[in-house]
């Protein structure tokens, strides 16, 4: 075998042309849309909470593999999409430093130490907000504010609500809820609630989704059975569907965080699998939990689950046969 | 047989119980939540190793083997509710904190194997070495992981209860990180730290060969 012309090399054997840099830089892309509706909403401080938190991931990843002497891959743009996420799924108004360590648990703990990009079990971003939840609970979740448009205060007098609570809260605490809430749905469309910084406006989201699909980036499988499980699940117990679906972090974390390829199964079947679970267990969480919104959560015990779906909906060998019970 | 002092250095670092043997996972998140109680932790599992080691390595040919596990069980039961009840008589603060961990020694992972494994193969001079040995390793274990985890989920260090001392302050309570008194904070800390150990170890040993390759710890 001395011909060195003759490679070996193991499936796959077709290969597209996108490599991580250009994906990362469209999955920033298609986040753009929703950081400028956040600032828009939010102001400055959501500004520098998008900042911070690249900051805080490009720079943990950059010291953190100084450090361990292993090549620097913050040119693949994985920590500034990890960045602009963690910042996205806190409240606007959380301290800067939060945000900051928070990235820097997202990307030294729980990328870093597991292997780097391609072998963290969990999703960053979702691990850093459940870390600074964790950690410091009472700054990291009192942040959420109704934004300073004019609408926005408007609507908000009308209901007469804490100006501090997301429309979930709100829910959670018998606030709203019983009567239709078709009034909430041009805002939560829009994105004038009070919410995490990237996932009030479900329109800017929405835009930033049908980029990464256009450019074949993420299939629907996930995102689809997450939403309709949601929406069927809080119908069948009574609640409004729609509202459900537009409020909270649904929509942001089942097109950008449930579709991460590295912490979702791999074939269709898997996924399908992986967006029910997603579905099922945000609606648990949101109808008879302590919590008012539990994509997060929901999103990680999911990627916990991945190794086992895979191996379930591992397809059949060719030739192979069913074995006989 | 190793002599008496080296029973006594191997507990210390080469087979340090927390973190090279990896024995007594729960009482080590539990008790090093503060220096204090690693410190009380540490000394109450240190005299119970002492004696049950003393114990075990003198009765060890009587004890027969098939129940032997029964009888080791008994001996560190005895030494645990001593210090059980010194421990309620004279620190009631520690006991309060540490509850049910103090009689949870008699299963501690690293008391019933160093009977297995040592005393009741080895006399009792060099039982009693390896007890304060492994005793005092898990102690410096559980002040390590203590000095880390006290000051950053509280904001303060040796706070002592028992003798009225509040502790030094060093940031202000609100950026204080509660998820580090969790469990999950203590086996983050835990593995930080035995990451720590074993990239000192593989340095020490590369430089000891050839010190050509970069130590990135496993």
């Amino acid at each position: 075998m001395a011909d060195s012309k003759l490679i070996v090399t193991p499936a796959p054997h077709l290969r597209g042309n996108i490599d991580t840099p250009t994906l990362m830089r469209d999955v920033v892309i298609a986040l753009l849309p929703a950081c400028v509706a956040g600032v828009y909403f939010f102001g400055v401080p959501a500004l520098i909470s998008l900042v911070s938190g690249v900051v805080g991931c490009v720079g943990a990843e950059l010291v953190f593999e100084k450090l361990s002497k292993k090549p620097v891959t913050i040119g693949d743009w994985s920590a500034v999409v990890t960045g602009l996420l963690v910042a996205m799924v806190l409240p606007p108004h959380v301290p800067a430093w939060i945000v900051v360590l928070s990235g820097v648990f997202a990307i030294g703990i729980v990328k870093l130490l597991f292997g780097g990009l391609g072998y963290n079990v969990f999703n960053p971003a979702l691990a850093g907000r459940a870390f600074a939840t964790a950690a410091w609970s009472a700054l990291a979740t009192t942040g959420y504010v109704w934004p300073a448009s004019i609408e926005g205060a408007a609507w908000a007098r009308g209901i007469d609500a804490v100006t501090s609570a997301t429309p979930l809260t709100m829910l959670k605490m018998g606030e709203i809820g019983g009567t239709s809430m078709s009034r909430f749905y041009m805002p939560l469309f829009l994105g004038n609630v009070a919410g995490s910084l990237g996932e009030t406006s479900a329109l800017a989201l929405l835009i930033g989704a049908v980029y990464l699909l256009w450019r074949t980036h993420i299939s629907l499988r996930i995102p689809m059975s997450y939403i309709i499980t949601v929406a069927v699940v809080t119908a069948l117990y009574g609640q409004d569907p729609l509202f459900h679906v537009l409020s909270g972090g649904l929509i942001l974390g089942a097109f950008f965080m449930a579709t991460d390829y590295v912490t979702s199964p791999i074939n269709a079947k898997g996924q399908i699998i992986f967006g029910i679970g997603c579905g099922i267990l945000t609606s648990l969480i949101r109808l008879f939990g302590g919590y008012p919104e539990g994509v997060a959560y929901s999103i990680l015990i999911m990627n916990a689950a991945v190794p086992m779906i895979d191996r379930f909906a591992r397809p059949k060998r060719f030739g192979e046969v069913k074995a006989r019970a | 047989m190793s002599s008496p002092l080296q029973a006594f250095t191997n507990g210390i670092y080469k087979e340090n119980p927390t973190f090279r043997l990896l024995l007594g996972m729960c009482p080590t998140i539990a008790a090093s939540m503060a220096v204090s109680n690693g410190i009380g932790m540490g000394l109450a599992a240190t005299f119970v190793l002492i004696g049950s080691n003393l114990i075990i390595s003198l009765l060890r040919s009587v004890i027969p083997s098939e129940i032997r596990i029964p009888c080791y069980i008994v001996v560190i039961a005895t030494f645990v509710t001593i210090v059980d009840l010194v421990m309620n008589a004279f620190l009631p603060e520690l006991h309060a904190v540490l509850g049910v961990f103090v009689p949870l020694i008699v299963v501690n992972c690293i008391i019933l194997a160093r009977a297995e494994a040592f005393a009741s193969k080895n006399g009792p001079v060099a039982s009693i070495m390896d007890g304060l040995g492994m005793g005092l390793g898990f102690t410096v274990a559980l002040i390590v992981l203590s000095a880390i985890r006290e000051p950053l989920a509280t904001g303060v260090i040796l706070a002592a209860a028992d003798f009225g001392f509040d502790g030094i302050r060093l940031f202000p309570q609100r950026y204080a990180m509660a998820i580090v008194n969790q469990p999950v904070g203590g086996f983050i800390t835990l593995g930080l730290a035995i990451g720590a150990v074993n990239l000192i170890t593989s340095k020490k040993k590369s430089k000891g060969s050839h010190g050509a390759q970069g130590g990135a710890g496993k």
